[in-house]
């Protein structure tokens, strides 16, 4: 731990500051830290005046940061020390063609050429159409063992990926995601366009988490430029959040509901979530907060009407989600079917660092807005979850216990504004100039869990590298061990109960 | 059982009338812009330097709503001055040309395939894509199917297989990775068919616009019959769209 530089959530970091070792002191720094209960929230790679250079910020109760150079290739700790490299490594491999030497299954991230143009780490040419998916994965032999493919294009409306089941009759004994099918390159493209299109970029990361990653950018942007955000517009920002949260929590109930037949509270939550949507319409004339969020505040403020608007809803809200959470939680062929299915365990979702509802249904109670809080979150009490089996269940339940939450820490932030006496003025997008030789991270809880974005600047201010985590980056892999020894018609279940990001996850 | 009945009965029947009857949306949304053109012209100028999609005309004064995303960035810049959003979500348009808006757009009925409204006014299934969309479109097409739209009554559904479809629906700047898929649906999808470009991604790269991992114009690949912009659209942006081509 004392090579590591300890930082905070939001603040910027001189980049001479941040320990520069040897890259075994780099290696078993960190393998030692996540060995005691720590995380990875970035480990990436940048290169700058022809160097490789990694960088990684983990936590425990607190951030830290650490860095060293390298050359084409580095010492894996996947197999060594933990699985929660095993994506990190990957990513590093693919955009610069730095090759993790041990890594147990190197393969693609997200299908497309390095930054550099330095050899591929996996031998592609994507000069060459139809790479995606062109991959030999990962096989059980036997007589009775069949392969079965979904994807890209799925049966409904969502964005595509491929899944790859290896299945004994109906039981499921692998399954493979490969991704990448929604990659946009907007790594690539942040620090090479002008800074008026980044909010605009960052809030169609994922559209379902719009507000999530562009409080992530807004924050760096803040700290890298000095602007303080006043408390009325934070207030507003938290509320945006939860709304989003809500939002999306209500959708997946509703689908959860469908997906086992028990059509009432699928119409019903899918309705409801509609109207979620619409009060982030009435804050910010957007049905995803599109438009809201921007470095410095917010580009609408809340006035009374609006108050008025989000209070009398959620009031009229509260009961009936009530209700319709008991109509959907107490049908004895909806828990059959909740309960039991698609578990990880506790120990498991520590070795893979699932966050957000994955990680709190396997009792892992990490939440960034009380690990890390921004914003209005440290004046708010703290969500607690109950149901921690690791299963559909708990998923679902943890979605309904924070959907109870947000809904009552809104309309505390609704008393708390109007408490506040000062009016505030309403923020847009602006060319700001940035702390030259910087470094900052920012943390949110998204609604899929721990959002993060990492800006590094150079000598004139200028960004140098933009990087970007979805929570999704953590829980694919705990999709993949849900579905082990499971029914393969438990799959959409399963997948609903995730609901991961494609493209937070491709970029 | 009692549960279901009682939950029944508090839910009620919440689908809406439109369009049979208006629906007024919340004056913050950002539909339809109204543009004044006797503006003067370094106002306009600074709407076209902010503006993040660079789709501001300054001499002829107009939006490509094909590339804006609505964020409302012009309107604040030039106090109303130049533009003021309306709340009319009715956006679609049947050729690109008509998106490059001088505040108005062409009435859509009148200008879609005569022959499309005989083959599918009554019964329309479409084969949703995405190719690199954000999900916002996604969802909110999806929402289509909710009670509160219930596209359903008008014929109109989203199918699973490209063979069950008459045509496409798509959203995303459509990423290099997904190009091939893509095709292929549209291949897999009998004629005659019809392809629909949904939000301003799949219209001209959104967001994403000059990135070299996306194509960023369906046209570009396959020609199109429908635009219909936003970002995303609205719901009833696509249920108006949808309503006046075909029925
Ligand atoms: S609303 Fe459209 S035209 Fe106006 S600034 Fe935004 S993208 Fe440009
Ligand atoms: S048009 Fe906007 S909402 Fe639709 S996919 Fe593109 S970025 Fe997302």
């Amino acid at each position: 731990m004392d090579n590591l530089l300890k930082i905070k959530n939001g603040a910027v970091v001189d980049r001479n500051a941040i320990p520069n070792v040897s890259n075994s002191v780099f290696f078993s720094s960190l393998a030692e830290f996540v060995k005691n209960d720590g995380y990875i929230v970035q480990f990436f790679g940048y290169i700058e005046n022809g160097i490789n250079r990694l960088i990684a910020v983990v936590r425990n109760r607190d951030l830290y940061v650490i860095e060293t150079e390298v050359g084409s290739s580095f010492q894996s700790l996947t197999g060594s020390t933990s699985e929660k490299f095993h994506l990190f490594e990957r990513e590093i491999a693919e955009q610069f063609g730095i090759i993790p030497e041990g890594h147990p299954w190197l393969k693609m991230v997200r299908y497309h050429k390095n930054y550099t143009g330095a050899p591929d780490a996996f031998g592609n040419d994507y000069a060459k159409e139809h790479i995606p998916g062109n991959y030999h994965y990962f096989q059980v032999e036997g007589e009775s063992i069949h392969e079965v493919g979904v994807g890209p294009v799925h049966a409904g409306i969502i964005e595509p990926g491929h899944f790859r089941f290896q299945c004994a009759g109906e039981e499921v004994l692998h399954l493979e995601i490969q991704l990448g099918y929604q990659h946009r390159g907007i790594e690539k493209m942040m620090p090479s366009v002008p800074q008026k299109r980044w909010p605009i970029i960052c809030e169609s990361i994922a559209g379902d988490t719009s507000v999530g990653h562009n409080l992530c950018f807004s924050q760096a942007v803040e700290a890298l430029a000095s602007l303080k955000v006043d408390d009325k517009s934070s207030i507003v920002r938290s509320i945006a959040l939860e709304l989003e949260r809500i939002a999306n929590h209500i959708g997946d109930l509703g689908a959860l509901s469908g997906d086992v037949a028990f059509n009432p509270p699928a119409a019903y939550f899918g309705r409801i979530r509609g109207e979620f949507l619409n009060l982030l319409q009435v804050l910010g004339g957007n049905r995803f907060g599109k438009g809201l969020v921007r470095p410095g505040g917010v580009t609408h403020v809340m006035e009374e009407e609006q108050i008025k608007i989000v209070r009398a809803k959620l009031h009229e809200l509260i009961p009936e989600i009530e209700h319709v959470c008991d109509l959907l939680f107490s049908a004895t062929t909806v828990l059959a079917r909740f309960e039991n299915t698609g578990i990880v365990a506790h120990e498991m979702a520590k070795d893979l660092g699932l966050v957000g509802y994955a990680g709190r249904a396997c009792g892992i109670s990490y939440d960034a807005r009380v690990a890390f809080p921004t914003e209005y979150y440290a004046h708010l009490p703290a969500n607690e979850n109950n149901t921690t089996d690791g299963d559909v269940n708990s998923r679902a339940s943890v979605r309904r216990e924070e959907i109870m939450h947000s809904m009552q820490i809104i309309l505390q932030l609704l008393e708390m504004y109007e408490q506040i006496g000062a009016t505030t003025g309403a923020v847009f997008m602006k060319e700001h100039s940035l702390k030259a030789n910087s470094f900052v991270v920012t943390i949110n809880e998204g609604w899929r869990g721990e959002l993060s974005h990492c800006v590094l600047t150079d000598n004139n201010g200028k960004v140098q590298r933009y990087k970007i985590k979805d929570p999704s980056f953590h829980n694919w892999t705990g999709l993949a061990m849900s579905l082990r020894n499971q029914g393969i018609s438990d799959f959409p279940l399963c997948n609903k109960s995730y609901n991961l990001s494609y493209c937070g996850f491709d970029l | 059982m009692l549960k279901v009945i009682k939950n029944r009965m508090e839910q009620g029947c919440k689908t809406s009338k439109y369009p049979k009857e208006p629906i007024q949306l919340y004056k913050r949304f950002r539909g339809m812009p109204r543009i004044n053109a006797s503006c003067s012209q370094s106002v306009i100028q600074q709407c076209a330097d902010i503006c993040p999609q660079d789709c501001i005309d300054t001499k002829n004064k107009t939006i490509d709503l094909g590339r804006c995303t609505f964020c409302g960035q012009c309107e604040v810049q030039s106090k109303g001055e130049f533009v003021l959003f309306s709340e009319n979500f009715e956006l679609g348009a049947a050729s690109r040309e008509h998106l490059i808006t001088g505040g108005s757009l062409p009435a859509l009925a009148e200008h879609s395939k005569q022959h499309f409204k005989k083959l599918f006014g009554r019964s329309l299934q479409l084969r949703q894509v995405s190719a690199a969309g954000c999900n916002s479109c996604e969802a909110d097409t999806n929402v289509l199917n909710t009670p509160f739209f219930d596209l359903s009554r008008f014929g109109i559904d989203f199918v699973a297989s490209p063979r069950h479809a008459d045509g496409i629906h798509v959203t995303g700047p459509i990423s290099r990775n997904m190009t091939q898929a893509l095709l292929d649906t549209y291949e897999a999808v009998p004629s005659p068919k019809v392809v629909i470009a949904s939000g301003c991604c799949s219209i001209s790269g959104g967001p994403f616009y000059g990135s070299d991992e996306v194509v960023g114009d369906l046209n570009k690949l396959i020609p199109v019959d429908l635009y219909i912009p936003g970002c995303p659209p609205h719901p009833l942006t696509t249920l108006h769209a949808l309503l006046q081509f075909f029925k």
